[in-house]
């Protein structure tokens, strides 16, 4: 009861220029607090909440459309670059958003349970890793013994070139991998799943031997980036130095240009994701989710579909994968662990499943509490632990504090309770997926 | 040529024969009805109809063409439809979406048109949302096409199953107890609009029930399956007084002579 009384006071207070103010507002507010206060997660709160702001709120779509690109193209650059940390955490949301919704279009759409999910990610990286670092010349060297001053094999700018052939590299991974798990359902497609994913992370751990194609648990590095002329420094530096207060290096633009990379991708794949849903396709893979038997009994080839599934999420994670290669110069097996399904899992859970602006903020909510949220509050209670803070009524001192009730050991216990808890008070997720409503008039037809 | 023909029929479970040497021909344009006591066989016989079991010999013909070997969906776009004896909706899709489901074989839309938004692709969604709206006001529903499936009433879902099935534009239709729990008067009109899709959609239509007075009213031919064997076929009033189905339905004794009521 309480969710639809909030749900009617709020569509009634959101009407009329209410939405223009709140959203105008709210972008000013956030966007000076963050300016005037660069080290503050809770500035940074208020400011990355204004996307919030400007989904919910109502308002004109050319206005939102204005406001978003603005935030997008100058005010978080400005920022990013005056507190890089900041910039790190909005790459990090945008690329578990590109897996949330990808996996979303296996778990959400299809309904296919996939707990490997990061295997994609890495064949993506691991791609790009292979072929724009040095790898390819010491294919005979055990990892650590190569001869120094190697030839790079490729330029970095085929960086380019190399998202377009990841996207086919990794969907074809997605159909390799799911061909043979076609027949399973449920928790044996979940376990099957797991045990590749985890094969792909073991695979890179182990091939530097008899070929060093991986360089094995060493990881890859340097990997290219590509080039970023003079000029667009110049540029950024012309425009919004004087805002952000000192001198733009090269290293901070190289952030820039991945922010805008994944923000384009990011784009693109809710694009892709959107049209395919709302089609024969789409209707497909929900048909296949709700009830395979009937699905089938309706003509549609559920294997061809569920293989069109595994495909499309996995070419968002392989595009990702390239992104990721690129922006860090250095991957190891290790970022792709199991805890890594788990997490892109919980953020499509946690988002809404099934549902493209509730993976979206999914993704940013469980980035934010991992990168910023948790960490804070670990730094804020050692903080205490070394001051001579007292607790006023039962009279215990900070500093008594056991270690071994240290933050930092129980981060990951506050991100289950957090999950827990969201699942018991709203298991349908923080934007529940909707089907869209159809205005369908015959008049055209009679 | 008969419309479907399947001769020999046998699918055993482990050591259960199913369904056990059924020969059976459907003439199109005819409604036919598949009779028979709990677990004569009749679900089985759907499901082996419609691929989703292989039968272990036999051969069965849709329109001269095999349909043993090929998949479930293969078969239905074939052009046989079904029902389900308990109703399998898309449960958290919209009942317009549930039945535009039922054209998936018919839409065209390719991949590169469905992404680039190209007019091909609009014209055909726009035309498959009149269709499907029409078809869910033929079979008795209205105002609901944005509802989810699960909400409507259970009689509803029984006519939105059948309006997901004619999207498909069969020309067979497998209705598996279509009646089940419905009332007399929702038996009534759901015996109408049989008739109305044979009558004016020319579809074919072969249904199993267990509700007599929905077999005798609507059927003209009548198949009666007893332990996975066709022991009659014919029309109503010559079932009715066949010895072997008296038997099957109400044991050795009865054929004595009080059968008439009871299968009226």
């Amino acid at each position: 009861m309480a969710a639809t009384s909030f749900k009617e006071v709020f569509d009634k207070l959101n009407q009329g220029l209410v939405g223009y103010v709140v959203i105008l507002l709210h972008v000013v507010a956030g966007s000076y607090l963050v300016y005037s206060q660069p080290r503050s997660n809770l500035a940074f709160l208020v400011f990355i909440s204004s996307l919030l702001s400007l989904y919910f709120f109502r308002a004109d779509n050319r206005f939102k459309i204005l406001v978003g690109m603005l935030l997008a193209l100058v005010i978080i650059p400005v920022i990013g670059v005056r507190n890089i940390f900041y910039l790190e955490v909005i790459f990090q949301i945008s690329v578990f958003a590109a897996l949330s919704l990808g996996l979303n279009i296996v778990v959400g759409f299809t309904g296919l349970l996939n707990l490997g999910y990061v295997a994609f990610y890495a064949v993506g990286a691991y791609l790009w890793a292979f072929f724009g670092s040095q790898q390819f010349y010491v294919l005979n060297y055990a990892p650590g013994t190569q001869p120094p001053d190697l030839p790079f094999l490729l330029p970095g700018d085929a960086f380019y070139l190399f998202l377009l052939v990841a996207v086919i590299i990794a969907a074809i991974t997605g159909i390799l991998l799911g061909l043979p798990v076609m027949r399973l359902k449920g928790d044996y497609l979940a376990i099957v799943t797991l045990g590749f994913g985890e094969v792909i992370r073991v695979l890179a751990n182990n091939l530097d031997k008899p070929i060093n194609l991986t360089n094995g648990p060493q990881g890859i590095t340097p990997i290219q980036r590509p080039t970023m002329p003079e000029w667009v420094v110049d540029l950024f530096n012309s425009l919004f130095g004087g805002v952000i207060g000192h001198e733009v290096k090269l290293a901070d633009m190289y952030n820039v240009m991945f922010y805008f990379f994944a923000l384009l991708v990011i784009i693109a794949i809710i694009f892709v994701t959107k049209r395919l849903d709302d089609s024969k396709i789409g209707r497909a893979w929900t048909a296949v989710r709700e009830d395979e038997i009937a699905a089938v009994a309706q003509g549609i080839p559920i294997v061809r579909m569920k293989l069109l599934a595994f495909a499309v999420g996995a070419s968002f994670a392989g595009l990702m994968g390239v992104l990721l290669a690129a922006s860090r110069t250095f991957i190891s097996p290790e970022s792709f662990n199991f805890m890594q399904s788990i997490g892109v899992l919980s953020m499509v859970i946690l988002g809404g499943i099934g549902s493209i602006p509730g993976v979206i903020l999914g993704a940013a909510v469980l980035t934010i509490l991992n990168l910023q949220v948790l960490q804070g509050f670990s730094l804020y209670l050692n903080d205490l632990r070394q001051s001579d803070a007292v607790i006023p009524v039962i009279n215990f001192a900070w500093k008594d504090l056991s270690t071994q009730l240290d933050p930092a050991k129980y981060q990951k216990l506050l991100f289950g309770l957090i999950l827990i808890i969201m699942m018991i008070f709203r298991p349908e997720g923080l934007i529940p997926a909707k089907r869209r409503k159809r205005d369908v008039s015959m008049d055209e037809t009679k | 040529m008969a419309l479907l023909e399947m001769a020999n029929i046998t699918k055993t479970f482990g050591g259960l024969k199913a369904i056990s040497d059924v020969t059976f021909s459907l003439e199109k344009g005819r409604i036919v009805s598949i009779i028979g006591p709990n677990g004569a066989g009749k679900t089985t016989f759907f499901n082996t109809l419609t691929g989703i079991y292989r039968p272990d010999t036999g051969t069965i013909k849709f329109n001269g063409k095999s349909l043993v070997g090929l998949r479930t969906d293969q078969i239905a776009a074939c052009g046989i439809a079904r029902t389900f004896q308990n109703i399998r909706l898309f449960a958290d899709m919209t009942v317009i979406e549930n039945i535009m489901v039922g054209m998936h074989v018919h839409l065209k839309q390719s991949p590169l048109q469905t992404l680039l938004r190209l007019p091909g692709f609009n014209r055909e969604e726009k035309e498959a949302e009149v269709k499907a709206l029409r078809l869910m006001k033929y079979v008795g529903l209205n105002n609901v096409e944005n509802e989810l499936a699960k909400n409507l009433p259970y009689g509803a879902q029984r006519r939105l199953e059948i309006a997901r099935a004619l999207a498909a534009d069969p020309q067979l239709l497998l209705l598996d107890e279509p009646a089940a729990g419905m009332n007399p008067q929702e038996t009534e009109d759901i015996i109408k609009l049989f008739r109305d899709i044979r009558d004016n959609m020319g579809i074919t239509i072969l249904l199993i029930e267990h509700d007599m007075r929905v077999v005798m009213n609507i059927s003209e031919d009548i198949c009666v399956m007893d332990y996975g064997e066709k022991i009659a076929q014919g029309s109503p009033a010559e079932i009715r007084n066949n010895t072997k189905v008296i038997e099957a339905y109400l044991g050795r004794g009865a054929v004595a002579g009080q059968h008439e009521e009871k299968l009226q």
